[in-house]
């Protein structure tokens, strides 16, 4: 907490010299040294730093990685080619920052989802927060333009279906389409302004942070229990060694972690398609992006109806980033006084449903939107045929059944007249599709955060402890209870 | 001219003078950033050369009957297609009320120079009007239903005119600007 003490003093005289000039040794040892933190932090509060890590790790691979790169569609996909394969240790440079991003993602859904948990978001960490959304947006906008540097085909027609969701906008959109894009359509233009800005953006994400830091230090730490600091002496110890130790411990498992990707599965969570180089006259099959932007694509193509004047595709592009901004709203949508989950008995059975819900969009994501679900219970395909039936109107006729219904078929074909143009196609049997579950799971989603706000008017939280100290005590109590049974 | 003793020294203090100062100032300010931020958001706007390239001459002789050729108009699909007698009646013979963007095959032509139609050569776009894909055609071995294109990432079939049939597109594959620059040369632009 700022408001502490600076409990800095300068021991030999060059210290005392530089103290009145730039107080930089008295800055760290108040903020990473001897900032009083929460005593009862548990391993979910480390990703704060593993966070730190990731960004650090990502501007250093990617800086020597722009040494290398070459931003033209001639010149790209050739660039990363010959960084995989001639430059010294760059694949493993490639490998580090194409998963360290995966990896960063993955930090920072944990990260999001502890401030969630234990209510981090609420007053006085609003600031806190929105400052957490900015840094994600800022994420999410790197990662996108990061993913079109390769040029490889999922780049371009990811980056062709990303840059028409402005298209979708009434009026502007098309206008807007060609301004981001330069021209008509993506060319190197394109390219060279995404690799400008995909430089860009790291550095506006670690400006982000040090605000986000700075929030921080205002208010101090929230904790599990969401019971705010009282006692300074009794609720906190010193950042270091307490929890440098903590963080540094988690860095290292985290790490390894990474280490396996990059080591064992450096293109498990890539797509092939990207080893293609980038053809505009070839679309790849299914087009879906990294898994960490799959929910929100999931919810983008879940929309598939339109609303009194707004066509379905804007109501998709509405609704993905509708499902990003109601992130920065979160403090005033949670009416709860209560923090903590751990206190908060009916709100944090619908946490873990939320949580489930957004791992299911991602699967929803990458999935094509017709297939069932359940393909089990997916009846069998019928083969129709549809011909002209010589008054102007279009006829069909179905077939059921193994090869049978394909000679059936056949045979009704060959018997109809020249000019009937019949044709014949496989239909499946309707069942539960992949579209239909993400829409439900669309409103799940928003309505979770519906929900905080009426939850938070109607439910009887459980006793808060008095104090983290207390807190803290009783559960060494109740663990010394169990471990020493009864005489 | 307001002079006003200042609070304690007794010295005076010409408002006149800051508010000059503090107005010009912040004008120039303001006026700078905003001149300076058009350049800045209008430099991203496609640069001369890139709309010099959004035409193409196409040789239309070269295209073998009953295939086509793709071209790329500042980085945009388009299809030339030589069409079959049979691929042209076909086209033509679709009652228009039952189709989905009611079009007639001759308003999908545009004219020679001397106003007939050249009915076997069809120009259409690439991009299937439903999210942009590129449609399969006669040189990939997929025609579709309808013996025109398929898109093969939501299942539109295109029938030989270029028009939507079947599937979630919503439009027909649009034809672009064109004309005959000569009985064997057209002219495509954006």
């Amino acid at each position: 907490m700022s408001g502490h003490e600076s409990s800095y003093t300068p021991t030999n005289a060059f210290t005392k010299w530089l103290d009145t000039r730039l107080p930089l040794v008295r800055f760290a040892q108040d903020t990473a040294i001897n900032f009083p933190t929460p005593k009862n932090l548990n391993y979910w509060y480390t990703f704060g730093g593993i966070l730190a890590v990731c960004l650090v790790i990502q501007i250093v691979t990617g800086v020597i990685l722009a040494m290398h790169y070459e931003a033209s569609i001639d010149g790209a996909f050739a660039s990363v080619e010959r960084i995989m394969r001639d430059v010294p240790f760059g694949w493993l440079l490639r490998y580090i920052h194409a998963n360290g991003a995966s990896m960063f993602f993955l930090a920072v859904y944990i990260h999001m989802f502890r401030g969630l948990y234990y209510g981090s978001y609420k007053a006085p960490r609003e600031i806190l927060w929105i400052l957490g959304c900015v840094i994600y947006l800022l994420m999410m906008g790197t990662a996108f333009l990061g993913y079109m540097l390769p040029w490889g085909q999922m780049s371009y027609h990811g980056s062709n279906v990303i840059t028409g969701l402005f298209g979708a906008i009434p009026l502007v959109g098309e206008s807007i389409q060609t301004w981001l894009m330069g021209g008509p359509s993506i060319g190197n233009q394109t390219l060279q302004r995404f690799f400008a800005l995909h430089y860009l953006l790291p550095f506006m994400i670690a400006g982000a942070v040090v605000l986000h830091v700075w929030a921080l230090h205002v208010p101090g730490n929230n904790n599990p229990t969401g019971v705010e600091v009282q006692d300074v002496k009794k609720d906190t110890v010193p950042f270091h060694p307490y929890y440098t130790v903590k963080d540094a411990f988690a860095i290292v498992i985290f790490l390894i972690m990474f280490a396996v990707f990059v080591f064992y599965a450096p293109n498990v969570l890539g797509h092939a398609d990207n080893y293609v180089e980038a053809n505009p006259l070839v679309t790849p099959s299914h087009i879906v992006p990294e898994w960490y932007l799959l929910p929100f694509y999931a919810i983008l193509r879940a929309i598939t109806f339109d609303l009194g004047p707004i066509p379905a595709k804007l109501l998709g592009v509405i609704f993905m980033f509708a499902a990003i901004a109601v992130l920065f709203i979160l403090p005033w949508l949670d009416t709860s006084k209560v923090k903590s989950m751990r206190y908060r008995p009916v709100a944090k059975q619908f946490f873990f449903g939320f949580v489930a819900v957004c791992l299911l969009l991602g699967w929803c994501g990458a999935a094509n939107p017709d297939d069932a679900v359940i393909p089990a219970l997916q009846g069998e395909s019928k083969l129709v045929v549809s011909y002209n039936d010589g008054n102007g109107g279009e006829a069909t006729s179905e077939y059921k059944g193994g090869s049978e219904a394909y000679v059936d078929a056949r045979r009704f074909m060959d018997g109809l007249p020249e000019d009937a143009n019949a044709s014949i196609s496989a239909v499946p049997a309707p069942t539960f599709a992949f579209r239909h579950l993400s829409l439900i799971l669309t409103f799940c989603y928003f309505g979770f955060f519906v929900l905080l706000f009426f939850l938070g008017l109607t439910e009887k939280p459980k006793e808060l402890p008095e104090s983290i100290h207390k807190s803290v005590l009783k559960r060494h109590k109740d663990a010394e209870a169990a471990a020493t049974p009864a005489e | 001219m307001t002079d006003t003793p200042a609070h304690d020294h007794g010295e005076l203090i010409d408002e006149d003078r800051r508010n000059f100062i503090h107005i010009a100032t912040g004008a120039a300010a303001f006026g700078g950033a905003a001149m300076f931020a058009w350049v800045a958001v209008d430099q991203w706007n496609p640069a001369a050369d890139t709309k010099a390239a959004s035409a193409l001459d196409v040789d239309i002789s070269k295209i073998p009957l009953g295939g086509e050729i793709r071209v790329l108009i500042g980085g945009k699909p388009f299809f030339v297609r030589h069409r079959t007698p049979a691929e042209i009646s076909a086209a033509e013979a679709v009652n228009v009320s039952t189709l989905r963007d009611p079009q007639t095959d001759d308003e999908r032509l545009h004219a020679k120079p001397d106003g007939t139609l050249n009915r076997a050569i069809l120009v259409t776009s690439g991009s299937c009007t439903h999210l942009g894909c590129v449609p399969v055609g006669p040189a990939q071995g997929n025609t579709g239903d309808f013996g025109g294109w398929y898109c093969p990432c939501h299942g539109s079939h295109y029938d030989t005119s270029g028009r939507i049939r079947k599937g979630p597109a919503p439009r027909n594959l649009p034809v672009p600007d064109y004309k005959y620059v000569s009985d064997t040369v057209i002219n495509i632009s954006l």
